[in-house]
């Protein structure tokens, strides 16, 4: 039961994570609960699907399809990231400082909820197809007993759920006028942290180069495997012994979308006054 | 001409390949939730071909966190996964659903 509990904790863990910050990450905007709840829910159907057809999806492209997908699923999660990022460094601050209500509303209800929504699913996703996977092997091989399985599946994904609660309500913690920075930051580091777990599929798949493995190897000092190893593997893509082109990937995904949040950030003041403009003139 | 030049390098290039493509192959086999064999040995500085293959009824993820790869197989099924070129030393990996299910890979 102890290594059912640990085994779920582990991959609960990780999306628990992603889902907390997501939550965190669209406060106060309307209908998101419905937004993230929807993506979680497609999430657990897709992992039952992906842990239904795992042999074919393994077997598919000649053996790498298992990579493809993971891969696949991963950049797409880190577009949505980056995509957030950067609508919000666009309207983050009118968002913040339009004084009116209404006018808050109307921009806080055009916000990307889909991408978040996407990214808790795919987080859902990933982790929780290997948790199908598991569950059902250990049911099929019939060692264990099913209650001691029940027992420690619930539980582990109980204290992964748990992580996740208190990640969002310690970000909750954070007042509202700098909450969406921290968000921002963390979902910056968490896109990068993915592309480069991305890259490290593709290289296994023997589809790019190492560019050298073990560029450095701190696994003496903190272990993957650990919890805080994990929980900064989740946070800020640590990874104990990197190969090079997951540093490429990690580096160039934080320059791309913290270069495209500067560069798109701030709508000119000019075109705005115009648009002001243009629309007392045509009303 | 010049396109029998560019073909016979081509020719060159492609009769090279081989060489270079033909990876050392390693198999593992899952069996009774070990791995058989528990230590496999592969050369330093070359990229290493291996092949796992699960004969046991249930799930297993072959994982390293040494070496970096994560990779379900399905029971009765097999699995590629390119290893490499790696440092001399002693890389552990494991069944992540199995965890006492541990083995090394030495690379020499």
């Amino acid at each position: 039961m102890l290594a059912t509990l640990i085994i779920v904790f582990r991959e609960v863990l990780e999306a628990a994570l992603i889902v907390g910050i997501v939550l965190a990450a669209s406060r106060g905007v309307p209908r998101r609960h419905l937004w993230i709840a929807g993506g979680i829910a497609s999430g657990v159907l897709g992992a039952v699907l992906v842990a239904g057809f795992a042999g074919e999806i393994a077997a598919a492209v000649e053996g790498i399809g298992q990579e493809l997908f993971n891969a696949s699923i991963l950049f797409a999660a880190v577009c949505m990231l980056g995509w957030h990022n950067i609508w919000m460094s666009r309207h983050g601050r009118e968002l913040a400082a339009n004084a009116m209500r209404v006018g808050r509303e109307v921009l806080a209800g055009a916000r990307p909820l889909y991408a978040l929504a996407l990214v808790a699913g795919i987080a859902v996703l990933r982790e929780g197809s290997e948790v199908v996977l598991f569950l059902y092997s250990v049911a099929a091989a019939g060692g264990s007993s099913a209650l001691g399985m029940v027992a420690g599946g619930a539980l582990g994904l109980a204290a992964g759920v748990g992580a996740g609660a208190g990640i969002y309500l310690g970000l909750l913690a954070i007042p509202m006028r700098h909450l969406f920075s921290v968000t921002g930051w963390l979902i910056l580091f968490i896109a990068a942290g993915m592309a480069s777990q991305g890259a490290a599929f593709l290289l296994q798949a023997d589809i790019l180069p190492a560019l050298g493995n073990n560029i450095w190897d701190t696994s003496s000092l903190l272990s993957e495997r650990s919890l805080p190893g994990q929980l900064l593997h989740v946070l800020l893509g640590y990874t104990a012994q990197p190969a090079g082109i997951q540093l490429v990937f990690y580096l160039a995904t934080l320059i791309v979308i913290f270069s495209l949040m500067r560069l798109l950030g701030h709508a000119p003041p000019a075109r705005r006054g115009q648009d002001r403009a243009a629309r007392y003139g045509t009303s | 001409m010049n396109h029998l030049t560019v073909g016979a390098a081509l020719m060159a290039i492609l009769g090279a390949m081989p060489a270079l493509a033909d990876d050392a192959q390693v198999i593992i086999a899952i069996k009774d939730h070990h791995f058989v064999p528990e230590t496999v040995e592969i050369p330093a500085g070359t990229k290493v071909k291996l092949i796992v293959r699960n004969q046991d009824r249930t799930t297993s993820e072959f994982e390293s966190v040494d070496f970096h790869r994560e990779k379900v197989v399905q029971p009765g099924g097999e699995i590629t996964v390119f290893v490499g070129p790696l440092a001399p030393g002693s890389y552990e990996f494991f069944d992540d659903f199995h965890p006492g299910t541990r083995g090394h890979l030495v690379v020499k």
